[in-house]
């Protein structure tokens, strides 16, 4: 497939937008500026940056708890997304969702939800109204590998097959759900075979190759606003840090090796995509020098906002419960 | 006006609505062929795109219409009261939380048509009157409707409202007759409650099919000297507690009659209401009149014996005269 050189560059940059943002959050999490639960990105960023890139503003996605990742790929505001971890006023939800539930209707970002497989119903709705409406959007869910195994999501891919809505249910398998072990909890090889009792195509994908995910999502999205219906991506891929932050803490006893994390670091996928745009002579090593610095820097800027936005008022409590509004009982 | 069947009636909403605005659609479980009854020939008149038979699947379909509202559609869903058991989660994380927790910026036009079909032997789980816990989830409006015009407008108001909205019909209403607006915009507020009856002596507050109970006691009560006046609140989420207060300051006397299970009822929300704010209108305690707190049991000799009937409410109304 012929990529554009801007969106190679691009897939570049949100990858360190992603990273830098998650390096900072530990940051700022670890030195007690928000204490609520965070789950990192990190070393997963191929996935989300090169499925969303090959959406249009105009599709939707939804997604999971590792909900950094997904809507700085679909163009999210960082100073926004920051903010609302902060639980500050200029959070994306003004405060009220928090890490768990970045969202940003105006681009396309249903939300991420914080009950394992929630959303991927709610994404396939989105897909049935642009078929209802014979529009032309599509829409993405993101769920991991231990989402697979809920029903919601076997319901939602038969119901998005039978009824051939433009969906593309993109599974991360970061090859744990906490500390279990998908292999443990899925009983065929891969998520993607399931695909097959759904009649719709599965595709196993090299989750740390942005590359590869983009050709895999324009293809299913192809397919998708073709009317011919849904796909299951999985993405394999890899969690570098703890399910959630400070759960190293709590935990007792080990669930992987140390060689095995550093054997998937190995495959990096920042460090794939910057030495192939190298090496095509797309970038130079400064350049990508210069991309990782100045997506460090908006994500201190990032993190600078957040600190100076206002806590929401108390009166906010009462906000946002009604599109028509109804007495408090 | 025309007399009207309920389950007519609520048929009728939904042609109007989808006639009316081209981003309301249908779905459940065997509708095309109206199997439950509310939605016959709708396939005919709206086509295979907007009348739309499920898979088995509540949670995914129930999910599925909160994600068609939340970029446009206006759904409509019909189900079962106790097979929302399988689908609470999109009920509550989803359709209930989301607008608040994204900050505003989610809108949930959705309907979800519930039948309770309890009282002819359908046992314990297919018996739920189940309003009084999506009461306790603040996010959905909560529709009781208890005769033909108001199951009408009451849906008609749900379709078009903007939050996601929960209409409890009564399996046991509809059958029954009543007169129904004709008119295409005949919309019944959220958070009116109607005075079905005026009375003096007593108020008997009575929710869903728990109103031709309240009725026929009053109907008995009045031969006996007794002027009770008869509250339908139409609505559970928003409740229009002035019209019950009201009443109270004027009778001094409560009974409230709900089908649900009594703990935790309806009843439980209104009477701590009118404990709280009405007390000194109070001249007698309150009398709940609601289901046992026991499982719904298939055999008719004891399934009767759960629900509050004519002779229960007038004992509970006796009682308050007592005091
Ligand atoms: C319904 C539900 N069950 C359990 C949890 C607790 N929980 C949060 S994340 C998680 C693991 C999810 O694993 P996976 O879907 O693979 O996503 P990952 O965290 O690996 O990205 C669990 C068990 C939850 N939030 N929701
Ligand atoms: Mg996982």
């Amino acid at each position: 497939m012929d990529i554009n050189k801007d969106i190679l560059v691009l897939m570049l940059e949100r990858m360190w937008l992603i990273r830098n943002f998650e390096l900072k959050v530990m940051e700022v999490h670890s030195a007690g500026e928000f204490a609520a639960a965070a789950h990192p990105y990190i070393g997963e960023e191929a996935v989300a940056v090169g499925s969303c890139l090959a959406l249009k503003d105009t599709d939707y996605i939804a997604g999971n708890h590792r909900s950094h990742g997904h809507p700085i790929a679909k163009g999210g505001d960082i100073n926004r997304a920051m903010a609302e971890l902060y639980g500050k006023v200029d959070g994306y939800c003004k405060g009220k969702g928090g890490s768990m539930h970045l969202a940003d209707f105006s681009i396309g970002i249903l939300g991420e939800s914080g009950i394992v497989g929630s959303s991927v119903p709610v994404a396939t709705g989105a897909g049935l109204a642009s078929k209802i409406g014979g529009d032309d959007f599509v829409s993405m869910v993101f769920f991991g590998d231990g989402a697979s195994n809920q029903g919601a999501c076997h319901e939602s891919m038969n119901l998005a097959s039978v009824w051939n809505l433009p969906v593309i249910f993109l599974c991360e398998n970061n090859q744990f759900a906490v500390t279990t072990s998908f292999k443990d909890t899925v009983a065929v090889d891969h998520v993607s075979d399931r695909a097959a009792a759904y009649n719709m195509p599965g595709v196993l994908v090299d989750g740390q190759d942005c590359i590869a995910m983009y050709e895999a999502t324009v293809q299913a999205v192809d397919r998708a606003r073709k009317g011919e219906g849904p796909t299951l991506i999985e993405g394999l891929t890899y969690r570098y840090e703890e399910h959630s932050l400070g759960l190293g803490r709590v935990r007792r006893g080990e669930y992987r090796s140390q060689e095995d994390i550093d054997e998937w670091k190995k495959r990096d996928p920042i460090h794939i995509h910057q030495e192939r745009l190298i090496s095509q002579g797309i970038l130079t090593t400064e350049d990508c020098k210069k991309i990782e610095d100045d997506t460090m820097k908006r994500c201190e800027d990032a993190v600078e906002f957040a600190r100076n936005s206002e806590f929401p008022k108390p009166e906010e409590v009462f906000e946002d419960m009604w599109a028509n509004p109804i007495p408090l009982p | 006006m025309t007399q009207t069947v309920f389950i007519e009636a609520i048929n009728h909403a939904t042609k109007e609505e989808m006639r009316k605005d081209s981003n309301v659609f249908i779905m459940g479980e065997d509708i095309t062929l109206s199997v439950y009854g509310a939605t016959q020939d709708l396939l005919s008149e709206f086509g295979d795109t907007r009348v739309l038979d499920t898979p088995l699947s509540e949670n995914g379909f129930v999910g599925a219409a909160v994600g068609a509202s939340l970029v446009g559609k206006r759904p409509l869903v019909e189900t079962v009261s106790s097979f929302m058991w399988v689908a609470m989660d999109q009920f509550i994380s989803q359709a209930a939380k989301m607008r608040y927790m994204f900050g505003g910026q989610a809108k949930l036009p959705v309907t979800f048509r519930v039948s309770m079909l309890y009282g002819s032997g359908a046992a314990a789980h297919h018996s739920d009157r189940n309003y009084p816990m999506f009461m306790n989830m603040p996010g959905m409006k909560i529709i009781v409707p208890s005769t033909p015009a108001d199951a009408k407008g009451l849906l008609k108001t749900a379709i078009r409202d903007d939050d996601p909205c929960i209409v409890f019909e009564d399996g046991n209403l509809y059958g029954t007759r009543g007169e129904v607006p004709d008119d295409d915009d005949h919309l019944v507020p959220f958070g009116v409650a109607s005075i079905l009856k005026p009375g003096t002596d007593v108020t008997i507050v009575a929710i869903a099919g728990g109103v031709i109970h309240a009725l026929a006691a009053a109907k008995e009560l009045e031969s006996q000297g007794v002027s009770a006046e008869v509250i339908d609140p139409r609505t559970l989420v928003p409740l229009d507690k002035k019209t019950i207060l009201d009443s109270v300051e004027k009778t001094g006397r409560l009974v409230v009659v709900d089908p649900a299970h009594k703990v935790c009822s309806a009843a439980s929300e209104i009477s701590s209401i009118v404990a709280q704010e009405g007390f000194w209108s109070l001249q007698a305690p309150i009398q709940k009149v609601a289901a046992e707190q026991v499982h719904i049991p298939y055999s008719q000799a004891l399934e009767k014996l759960i629900y509050p009937d004519k002779d229960k409410i007038i004992s509970a109304v006796n009682n308050t005269l007592e005091s």
